[in-house]
């Protein structure tokens, strides 16, 4: 079947979006961006061409999300199957190349003993895997680095107590590997892992596998054709695509508000390093726009600042300053300030939610300067990027929205972080039909 | 014509009309001139391109001298970064235009002009304009520093959009009964009447062809770019030039290499050679960024955007309103001039002009060019956008530069913004040929 593909190339992260010829979202995937944009628009697209297998399991079985309890149980036993097929292959490639590591003078004496050390390693952290993919794990992050990595340095460190040699030396092999098995995506066949967790999923005994099974391989069989893909975003001007397959991400995030949302009319885009204000008429089609300049302040890089500071995840900000009943009086967004900011109110005294509920607030108000530049908010108002899952920023914004523009539907969809990409999709999919950019005949 | 540059940070081929080697061999032989002053026993006068009396400067031989300009050319050569960062260091903030702070920075340097010679003290600073009052506190700090003869010709601001008979004589009297008397004490020489009716009959020549110049932008595929080409062909006319045969001379070449344009169904010529397609025709409004002058014009050719009609072009005097120096109404016409130069004219007069130039300019957008540390030509500007918007139903867009300080040009952040403003008005234009416009 014909798809079409839109990449969003954040600072961040970077996100796919595959459409069927219908108009339908079959798949998201999103994975960080690492500063190697190529690896990043690859994996991003598998992500998404594995999300839309699920798809179309689901088609198979003629079922929306949420439909047949039975179906849904099997399919999220067999993407946790799949999880972990490729998390154990790449774990496989990282055993490799670690191993490719351990030559030269530095490892003349002590050679064998950390390679026995990291067939140790691999060893536990294969025996440990199926775990982390049980059906009520919780996973800290989706990005094999992070999941790898954290338990990696946990065993390492034990096994190379144990073994009697320096763990610095099992630090430094997987510090030389890790950056290289990142920036190669999974390379098995997306079918042979299917196969495999059905496998998986069968031998654990979930009731319904066998029976299913004959529609899954029906659905595995659909062959996915790349018809159209168009990138955007930040690092567009640097993606692996000509000229042509480019759109600007303002016009991206225009039409995929407009699709999430036919009303929408006003966008707020808060992402790693912009802030975007965008009008669109009621075809999708951009009228106006306004966003930072080269300043970063207020931007999603702020906060990951700021949690940095305060040694807290990026999604604990949020909760924690919706605790605040009296928000800390900040003006500046300056990232470079952030820290010092910071500090300057702990040792006044403030409490650390009232802190951060301002720092919300203080966000908030450079975004509603930016939109109030774009020409104001007229309704619908749709919120996107990935401050836009941040509950306390989402309160400012919809306090501040109220004072200034009164009553307006704020939409905020909980795959906003895709704006771009299903922009770009479409764009893809217009395109692939020979239509002008953007305009629907 | 192949021009090699000698600048690394360039490629080394740079292409160029024949007018603006032209251009540039005059510009030279006016710094040497500066440069040489003290040894020639030139006297020298700083002022300011809006409002340059420069028929009146030279009726008593002295040079002119315009800090703006030496700022550009600072910005232009790389240089205007290290000075910045010099006058902020001696204390100026950071919200203080750059073009004040290049040249303070400049001067702590040494003065070295663009040419790598010093620059002269000058010997009467002449101020001619307010509408930017930045200016008059330029002069300020320059005054403490040459403790020279300071002349400050105050010129009505043009609130009512209309030059009156009164706003004409209060200059004219400034004129006569200060202005002049100061410069023939300065430069010792006496003022001569029809020398200067001389000099402003050789303006006005040079204006006419000026003004077809820049309308010529109005041909399709315009044959010029009417901004960061216009930048080239305002020099000689905003700067030292105007009121001598040298400027006659060039503005007749270059109107024949435009001739030859037109005739040829030409665009304009780009540091990369000629522009291929005409895609977009733009208007803008505000100054340019120097310090990153070709990356900036690059984005725009290579996407094909052509900027028809500009303000800034017009900054130092609006011929294309129909005003010439007039010989015959000498001290009159020199009023007239300062009051009509760009950065005089109203909110509503520069919202009018830009309007009307979309229409005649058959133009498919405005885009307004912010400069972070000028508030003279910032104030406003959204509500101009947002104007020009509703009276021509076309799309506006909004990007931020600075004048001459590198830390504010963002070549990512400009490229985004213009990108997606060149596929918004494809998006528009397409939707509009097709009857389908909202």
């Amino acid at each position: 079947m014909k798809t079409f593909v839109g990449i969003d190339l954040g600072s961040t992260t970077t996100k796919a979006v595959l459409l069927d010829e219908n108009e339908q979202v079959l798949g998201r995937g999103i994975t960080n961006s690492r500063s190697n944009y190529d690896t990043a628009c690859r994996v991003a697209n598998q992500e998404a061409a594995i999300d839309a297998r699920f798809s179309l399991f689901r088609r198979e079985f003629g079922i929306e999300e949420g439909g047949d309890a039975k179906v849904e149980e099997f399919l999220a036993a067999l993407e946790r199957a799949f999880r972990l097929e490729q998390f154990l292959e790449q774990l496989g490639d990282l055993e490799e190349t670690c191993v490719e590591q351990v030559t030269g003078a530095r490892f003349e004496k002590l050679g064998n003993g950390v390679k026995k050390a990291l067939a140790e390693v691999f060893t536990r952290l294969r025996a440990e895997a199926p775990a982390m993919f049980a059906p009520d794990a919780v996973r800290k992050s989706d990005f094999f680095r992070d999941i790898a990595g954290s338990r990696y340095l946990a065993v390492a460190e034990e096994v190379a107590r144990d073994a009697g040699i320096p763990y610095d030396l099992l630090l430094n092999v997987y510090d030389k590997s890790i950056i290289a098995v990142e920036n190669r995506p999974p390379s098995g066949r997306l079918s042979d892992k299917f196969k495999a967790a059905l496998g998986r999923v069968a031998s654990e005994g979930v009731g319904v596998a066998s029976e299913l099974q004959g529609r899954v391989d029906r659905a595995l069989d659909i062959g996915l054709e790349e018809t159209y893909l168009v990138g955007t975003g930040y690092g567009r001007v640097t993606l692996p695509f000509s000229k042509e397959h480019i759109r600007s991400e303002i016009l991206c995030h225009g039409l995929g508000a407009h699709m999430m949302y036919p009303k929408t009319r006003t966008v707020l885009d808060i992402g790693g390093q912009d802030t975007k204000g965008i009008q669109v008429d009621p075809r999708g089609i951009v009228e106006n726009f306004q966003m930072n300049d080269r300043c970063a302040a207020g931007c999603g890089r702020y906060l990951g600042y700021i949690a940095d500071e305060m040694n807290m995840g990026l999604h604990e900000l949020g909760p924690l300053a919706m605790k605040s009943a009296k928000p800390a009086r900040i003006n500046s967004t300056c990232t470079v300030f952030a820290g010092a900011e910071l500090r300057d109110r702990l040792a006044l005294g403030e409490a650390r939610e009232d802190i951060l509920a301002g720092l919300h607030r203080a966000i908030i108000l450079r975004a509603m300067s930016i939109l109030s530049r774009s020409g104001g908010v007229e309704d619908e108002f749709t919120f996107t990027g990935g401050v836009a899952k941040n509950e306390a920023a989402v309160r400012e914004l919809k306090k501040l929205v109220n004072e200034n523009y009164g009553e307006v539907t704020i939409n905020i969809d909980p795959d906003s972080i895709y704006t771009g990409a299903l922009g770009g999709a479409e764009f893809a999919r217009r395109a692939a039909e020979g239509r002008i950019e953007g305009v629907e005949t | 014509m192949k021009i090699t540059t000698s600048r690394s940070q360039m490629p080394t081929e740079v292409l160029k009309d024949a007018s603006m080697v032209k251009q540039k061999e005059m510009m030279a032989k006016h710094y040497d001139r500066l440069a040489n002053a003290e040894a020639n026993g030139d006297k020298v006068a700083s002022t300011f391109v809006p409002g340059n009396l420069n028929e009146l400067i030279m009726c008593f031989d002295l040079v002119n001298n315009l800090p703006e300009v030496n700022a550009i050319q600072s910005g232009l050569r790389r240089q205007s970064g290290a000075y910045v960062m010099e006058a902020e260091k001696a204390g100026h903030s950071e919200d203080v235009c750059t073009y004040v702070k290049s040249d303070i920075g400049m001067m702590a340097k040494g003065n070295i002009g663009p040419n790598g010679k010093k620059l002269p003290s000058p010997d009467v600073l002449l101020l001619s304009y307010t509408g930017c009052f930045t200016f008059m506190k330029w002069f300020e700090l320059l005054r403490e520093q040459y403790e020279c003869e300071t002349i400050f010709l105050q010129t009505p601001y043009m609130a009512d959009g209309k030059v009156t008979e009164n706003m004409i004589q209060y200059m004219v009297k400034q004129l006569k009964e200060d202005v002049i008397p100061k410069l023939e004490k300065v430069s010792g020489v006496k003022f001569d009447i029809d020398r200067l009716r001389e000099h402003l009959a050789k303006s006005a020549k040079a204006e006419d062809d000026l003004v077809y110049i820049l309308q010529s932008a109005k041909n399709k595929p315009s044959p010029i770019d009417a901004y960061f080409g216009g930048i080239y062909y305002i020099g000689p006319i905003f700067g030292a030039f105007r009121g001598t045969d040298d400027a006659i001379d060039y503005y007749r070449f270059l109107r024949e290499e435009v001739d030859q344009r037109i005739a040829a169904g030409l665009g304009p010529v780009t540091p990369d050679g000629p522009m291929s397609e005409e895609k977009y025709r733009l208007i803008v409004e505000g100054p340019p960024n120097y310090t990153n002058f070709r990356q900036f014009w690059k984005m725009f050719y290579e996407e094909g955007a052509v900027v028809v009609a500009s303000s800034y072009t017009k900054v130092g005097g609006t011929y294309d309103f129909g005003f010439r120096h007039d010989p015959s109404r000498p001290l009159e016409t020199l009023a007239e001039y300062c009051l009509g130069v760009y950065t005089n004219r109203s909110l509503p007069m520069r919202v009018e002009m830009l309007t009307n130039y979309m229409n005649e300019y058959q133009a498919d957008g405005l885009l307004i060019n912010s400069i972070k540390s000028c508030n003279s030509f910032s104030a406003g500007q959204l509500l101009i956008m947002r104007e020009v918007e509703k009276r021509t139903g076309k799309p506006a867009a909004f990007i931020e530069t600075d004048l001459v300080d590198p830390r504010y040009f963002s070549a990512a952040n400009v490229k985004n913004r213009l990108e997606s403003y060149f596929q918004m008005v494809e998006q528009k234009r397409s939707g509009a040929s097709k009857g389908v416009a909202a």
